[in-house]
């Protein structure tokens, strides 16, 4: 795509996000609708971030996203009454555990190296559903609530305010895509469309590529862990699913589906998931299967992904 | 010495791919390596840049022992290498490939971003690049999309980008036309010439070997046969019976 319609297109794409909870209101829907795509979202760009421009595909992602989640769920109802607070400790325990998981694993290629985030993320998964009289076990961690953020200065009414929650919400996953989108672009993101490109490669450059991969891979879960931790106070609840390795799936899903080759491509295919979602759970208990019909045929037919498609169309 | 091997044999299984063979190369030198296939050529480059470690025996770069160091430390120390199959980025750009190796050459791996100076001078490193290799009409084309040729050439100039101090090129006319053998020999012969550069290539093209090569060593069966001047392997009856000989 050309420059200028590079830039059209992201002007209207804030527009849009910025706009949402108004243009949600007036198709009728509602303004956390908007707060959980954005959340997801980041969270399937996080995933992205490794598989579509590193190309190690993650099956785990939910481990990170759900250590964030109950991070600030736990600190929130056992330690400190402070968003902010209980948000850094969910971010911290999602970056420590996969900086020493990704030491692990990161020697691991390809389906291994799936497998592997799988084992590892039902670890976590298994501890929130067994610890019951901490985590809450099946019934998830309830009996707290996000609390307003003070900045000193001013106030964020995130309990109060279903607004200030999307904005906060948005806020953050904003910072996020310009972080991510920053380290994309400059000499370090380069290996690592290198290392996705040819592995071999790469290592006859002088990159050291598990470090590399290793590096991608924290950047990757630390992002998930900031979805995980928005998610819970969206929900003030923090669900064991969140963890489990079909929750990972979806992520994959949503980045697949947007197209994991561009960078919003996650964005558009969590947007599609959690609308499809929404509408479709209540018409039927069976609504996964109808979003499996569609990945399958957008999978066959556009392997690119939505914007893949607009992409290939558009005159390069 | 810039290269010393010293009796370096790879096994695998009860395979002796390569069987206690020894390699002296100087700064400068252009060096062939040629033999049937089989010879253990490749995997005797494999242990060179690192991507196997040897059995046996001992590798030394610059007076340092290399012999165990990982790919990338090599790398490091001024050994780039080029493969059988070309090894290139297919989807990215001629111009970010051969950007992707000048930052990495130039230490910004890790750098989350450059100043214009420093972007500047990748520019011109990268633009010198080009023009070396001929590549400025397609440098803003996914190198996937070249022809077989030209990727070859694109990624003997990555492996250039290191700014290394020897250069293995495996095969490099392997699959290509008269002309773009004559263009990519070309090429070789200037880097030979212009600096201190060493070069060691593996080739099938008896024309390219003689023409570029300043010393020649045959391997058969995983074991050196011969080792001398291309005037001296032509002569050597060893070599004639067992590899030019089959070939004629």
């Amino acid at each position: 795509m050309a420059r200028g319609s590079k830039l059209v297109a992201a002007a209207f794409l804030w527009l849009a996000l910025i706009t949402m909870p108004d243009w949600l209101n007036l198709i009728g829907s509602y303004p956390q609708l908007g707060t959980r795509i954005v959340i997801l979202a980041l969270a399937a760009m996080s995933l992205n971030f490794l598989l579509g421009f590193t190309g190690t595909l993650s099956f785990g992602h939910a481990a990170y996203f759900g250590l964030g989640a109950y991070g600030v769920g736990l600190t929130l109802k056992y330690l400190v009454p402070n968003t902010l607070i209980g948000m850094a400790v969910g971010v911290g325990a999602g970056l420590v555990a996969a900086a020493i998981i990704g030491a692990l694993i990161v020697r691991l290629r390809g389906i291994y190296f799936a497998m592997v985030t799988i084992a590892f993320g039902q670890v976590f998964y298994f501890i929130a559903y067994r610890w019951n009289n901490v985590t809450g076990g099946d019934d998830g961690l309830s009996g707290w609530n996000r609390l307003p953020i003070h900045l000193g200065i001013a106030t964020i009414d995130i309990l109060g305010n279903e607004r200030a929650m999307y904005y906060t919400a948005l806020a953050l996953f904003a910072l996020a895509a310009a972080l991510m989108a920053l380290l994309l672009r400059s000499p370090f993101g380069r290996t690592l469309l290198a290392i996705r490109e040819n592995e071999r490669r790469a290592r006859f450059l002088g990159i050291p590529v598990d470090r590399h991969i290793w590096m991608a891979w924290v950047i990757s879960c630390t992002f998930a862990a900031v979805a995980g931790a928005l998610y819970a106070l969206l929900n003030n609840f923090a669900d064991p699913h969140d963890l489990r390795w079909d929750q990972s799936g979806d992520f994959v899903i949503m980045a697949v589906l947007g197209g994991m080759r561009s960078f919003w491509g996650p964005l558009i295919g969590a947007a599609i998931f959690v609308a499809l979602q929404d509408y479709l759970s209540t018409q039927t208990e069976n609504w996964m299967s109808f979003i499996g019909v569609f990945f399958i045929l957008v999978v066959l037919f556009f392997p690119r992904g939505v914007l893949g498609v607009i992409r290939r169309r558009s005159p390069t | 010495m810039l290269l010393q091997v010293d009796k370096v044999s790879k096994r695998f299984g009860d395979l002796i791919a390569v069987d206690g063979v020894s390699m002296s190369v100087a700064p400068g030198e252009l060096r062939a390596v040629i033999g049937p296939n089989g010879a253990g050529k490749t995997t005797f480059f494999n242990l060179i840049s690192g991507l196997f470690l040897p059995s046996s025996g001992r590798i030394l770069f610059g007076g340092d022992d290399i012999t165990r160091l990982l790919p990338a430390r090599r790398v490091w120390r001024g050994i780039a290498r080029t493969f059988q199959v070309t090894e290139v980025f297919p989807e990215l750009t001629v111009l970010d490939n051969l950007r992707i190796a000048v930052e990495v050459a130039s230490g910004y791996r890790l750098r989350p971003w450059l100043s214009r100076a420093t972007k500047a001078a990748v520019r011109a490193r990268v633009a010198e690049l080009l023009e070396t290799g001929g590549l400025i009409r397609i440098a803003d084309r996914p190198v996937g999309e070249l022809s077989h040729g030209d990727q070859r050439v694109a990624e003997v100039l990555m492996a250039l980008a290191l700014k290394p101090r020897l250069l293995l090129l495996d095969e490099p006319t392997a699959g290509m036309g008269d002309q773009e053998t004559y263009e990519i020999t070309r090429l070789i012969n200037r880097l030979h010439k212009s600096d201190e550069l060493a070069i060691v290539l593996i080739e099938h093209d008896m024309r390219v070997v003689f023409h570029l090569a300043d010393r020649i060593m045959v391997l058969s069966e995983g074991a050196l046969l011969a080792e001398g001047t291309p005037e001296e392997i032509a002569r050597s009856e060893r070599v004639q019976e067992a590899y030019l000989g089959k070939v004629a």
